[in-house]
């Protein structure tokens, strides 16, 4: 080969690594108000209404008990520190509610042993976390449309948000409790359930005793633990920041499909 | 080099989609990294093994006595991979910086960007294929008969660094063309959809194909690989033929061809 060729080369590898370390210039993205980070955000929608579209009221898939091989490995808050439900802790629930309130004609306070009572639906799940891992355990619980039918949704109604007994961050303006949201269609999809216990036993607090959210067709984080409340309400304005959920909030997807 | 006449190759909108890909992959290629970083391991099965033991690659870190070691484990065979993988500048990371978008990390960034692309790489694949079929540029990647049997030739020219610049592509030209449109786009478009939770419950049977969610994560990586391998491939094929002429066919559409008497005779 000539020698221009050589200097070519020597040519292309300098931009291709100029190209690479210039990955800085794609940093603006991460702030949440830029452009950029407005542009390559716009697929949300489109995602949300083609997985829609194809998915319907179908079920997430199931598995059998010989597929559970190891326990759910727990993420995020594993052991609120809020006095009120350390003393809940310490009692077994005995004297722990479920609210349901909002936009409701009938709003509710729900004790453990209500929820038990109810008709229970079981699962053998598969947990996907955002990070990219996943865990296959059986949960039980009562459907999340039973308690709403129960409390007569108003037609205003869009969403239910679930707010939650853990402080999953700290700082000098307060503590911020764990919240999520999700739409009527997920809240009454048949395998959504208010799960009170994991693979045969009662939900470990570590795995959000003593009541969480399983939302099989999305991402772990929407899956909320520790529920004390669930408000039905029509717009996330006044919640958070007004993305409907605290990871939302931060930049993940409001819709965890995918 | 050559010096026979000009032909038009390749279309309008295959020089398009071309450049679309290319900057699709590479936004595709850092911000996977950045993901894959989230979890630096990849394992076998429909879980990710805590308590039992499924992974085939894990990149993390270890403190010694000589300070903050990056630990590849590949197969169960250990590597010291300090400063490219597990840790670099210092900083407990699997892949580098330099290697991310955003460099900085940030799971939610990297998850916004990455979608972004795979939606621009889905609808320019399906618009190609379709304009593709319709006016037969789908005939020019697929070897015939004839190609096949001058495989042989094809790959000890390539092997001699004596390339043919006919106005058709050389068989080996065809067959990599076509295992990365074909074979490895389609392969990573699909694990990718087996990884969402929502798209599972529209065909439980890719999971049920691939093996599992976190064999078809594990897929996923291995197939960015393989086209990474592509890349390198590719960017000696074009250094190696001539860059010029390469770079004005993929530009311009316009490609000089051998003169007559150099000329394949199945070209």
């Amino acid at each position: 080969m000539p020698v221009p060729m050589i200097d070519r080369r020597k040519l292309l590898l300098g931009s291709a690594a100029l190209a690479l370390s210039g990955c800085k210039v794609f940093d603006s993205a991460t702030d949440r108000d830029s452009a950029l980070r407005r542009l390559f955000a716009s697929h949300e929608g489109l995602t949300q209404t083609a997985q829609r579209a194809l998915i319907g009221d179908r079920l997430a898939p199931e598995f059998t008990e010989a597929d559970i091989r190891q326990g759910q490995r727990p993420n995020g808050s594993v052991d609120p520190s809020g006095a009120d439900y350390r003393q809940m802790a310490e009692t077994g629930f005995a004297d722990y509610r479920l609210t349901v309130s909002g936009l409701v004609d009938t709003p509710l306070s729900l004790s453990l042993a209500d929820l038990t009572a109810m008709p229970s639906r079981t699962q053998i799940t598969r947990h996907d976390c955002v990070e990219g891992w996943s865990c296959i355990a059986k949960w039980q619980g009562v459907p999340l449309g039973t308690v709403l039918t129960l409390a007569k949704p108003k037609l205003t109604a869009r969403y239910a948000v679930f707010h939650c007994y853990d402080a999953i961050e700290r700082s000098l303006s307060g503590e911020v409790f764990y919240y999520e949201s999700i739409d009527l269609l997920d809240a009454y999809h048949a395998q959504t359930i208010l799960a009170y216990a994991m693979n045969g036993a009662p939900l470990p607090v570590a795995n959000g005793a003593p009541l969480r959210l399983r939302v099989e067709r999305q991402l772990g984080y929407k899956m909320a633990k520790y529920v004390h409340t669930i408000e039905l309400v029509d717009s996330f304005a006044g919640l958070g920041f007004g993305k409907g959920s605290y990871w939302a909030d931060r930049g993940y997807e409001w819709y965890a499909g995918i | 080099m050559p010096t026979g006449p000009l032909v038009y190759r390749q279309r309008l909108l295959t020089r398009i989609t071309h450049w679309v890909w290319a900057v699709s992959l590479f936004f595709l290629m850092l911000t996977g990294l950045q993901i894959f970083n989230a979890f630096p391991s990849l394992h076998i099965g429909m879980e990710s093994g805590f308590d039992y033991d499924n992974a085939i690659l894990q990149i993390g870190a270890r403190e010694t006595p000589d300070g903050l070691r990056g630990v590849t484990r590949v197969l169960g065979a250990e590597f010291d991979t300090t400063g490219i993988l597990g840790v670099s500048d210092g900083e407990v990371r699997a892949f580098p910086a330099a290697l991310t978008i955003p460099s900085k990390i940030s799971l939610a960034t990297g998850r916004v960007i990455h979608f972004f692309f795979a939606w621009v790489l889905v609808i320019t694949l399906a618009v190609w294929l379709v304009a593709s079929a319709v006016n037969g540029h789908l005939r020019q990647l697929i070897p015939t008969w004839a190609d096949l049997k001058a495989l042989p030739r094809d790959i000890a020219d390539h092997a001699r660094l004596r390339f043919h610049h006919g106005a058709e592509y050389g068989v080996l030209q065809k067959l990599a063309y076509a295992s990365v449109l074909f074979v490895a786009l389609p392969l990573m478009i699909l694990t990718g959809l087996s990884m969402s939770p929502g798209f599972n419950a529209a065909a439980p049977w890719l999971l049920d194909l691939f093996g599992g969610r976190q064999t078809a994560r594990t897929i996923h990586f291995l197939t960015m690989l393989a086209l990474l391998g592509f890349f390198a491939v590719h960017m000696a094929m074009i250094l190696l033929a001539g860059p010029l002429n390469e770079m004005r066919s993929i530009l311009t559409g316009w490609y000089r061809t051998d003169g007559d008497k150099d000329a394949r005779s199945d070209d």
